[in-house]
């Protein structure tokens, strides 16, 4: 951590978390939406990371751990809600799904 | 140097990820995307991270992305079959994680003299805090997993009744 400044590491989450976001508002295919979804989720994870080790404690990387854990449990719910929808609306747009009834 | 240039190679990726059309296309930027946000972390002094994320984002989240992409358009790529396997769909992801490979060579030619810093936090002082302090948020996320693995089980079956009220007849 002696190399890169605190400030630098932020900035790249920073980035990387407002091009998932930009991805997520911007694409319809819910694919894709996923997709943003990881790499906001990512972002966050770099964030924790780049404090832990700004302190050289452990704990960033335990949290970024959970992260994990909660990513792979939404893709795999969000993959399967997905193919649903696929099955169901004969398409993967998110407009496709977007009437509620009742 | 090192975590500059891995950044680099994650923010074109991910700019790369989200203005592709093809989700296949997309999902080779995005496993290059996980690698130079693996190689973030080791630069960072975080190896236990760089190489879970390696496993998890890049080998097991990608895998499931996949495989829906297989299950769900089918018909819209075999059309897509003589160009897909053209050098042009490869040459992007391959260039950017030419850059990654270099950077790897770089730190296993340097025999440990390059990487991993002084303030790197090794993986036994992760496993110890992760196992004392927090011992409930680990027994919290194994809950978790089981949830998701019961739902993600329940919502793949395939069966004629729907799942959800939501799902009951499709709108025109």
């Amino acid at each position: 951590m002696s190399a890169v400044s605190f400030e630098a590491v932020l900035a790249v989450a920073g980035v990387l978390f407002a091009l998932g976001l930009a991805g997520l508002l911007a694409r319809r295919n819910l694919l894709f939406v996923l997709m943003s979804l990881e790499i906001m989720v990512n972002a966050a994870g770099l964030a924790f990371i780049a404090a832990g080790a700004r302190w050289g404690q452990p704990d960033g990387q335990v949290v970024f751990l959970f992260i994990l854990a909660v990513a792979a449990a939404e893709v795999s719910v969000g993959l399967a809600l997905v193919l649903q929808v696929r099955r169901h609306f004969k398409s993967l747009d998110s407009d496709a799904a977007g009437t509620m009834k009742g | 140097m090192m975590f500059y240039a891995a950044a680099a190679v994650a923010v074109i990726s991910t700019v790369l990820v989200i203005t592709r059309s093809n989700a296949v296309h997309a999902l080779l930027y995005l496993v290059v995307s996980f690698l130079a946000a693996a190689v973030m972390f080791f630069a960072l002094g975080a190896p236990l991270a760089a190489a879970l994320e390696v496993i998890i984002y890049a080998g097991a989240v990608v895998v499931l992305f996949v495989f829906v992409v297989m299950m769900s358009n089918l018909q819209a790529e075999r059309s897509r079959q003589s160009p897909w396997t053209s050098l042009r769909a490869w040459a992007g992801p391959a260039a950017l994680s030419l850059v990654l490979l270099g950077e790897f060579l770089v730190v296993i030619a340097s025999r440990g003299t390059r990487g991993l810093g002084p303030g790197a936090v090794p993986p036994k002082a992760v496993g110890i805090s992760l196992f004392s302090t927090y011992v409930l948020g680990v027994e919290l996320a194994a809950m978790l997993l089981l949830a998701a693995v019961v739902g993600a089980f329940h919502l793949g079956s395939r069966r004629e009744t729907p799942h959800h009220r939501f799902f009951e007849e499709t709108p025109k």
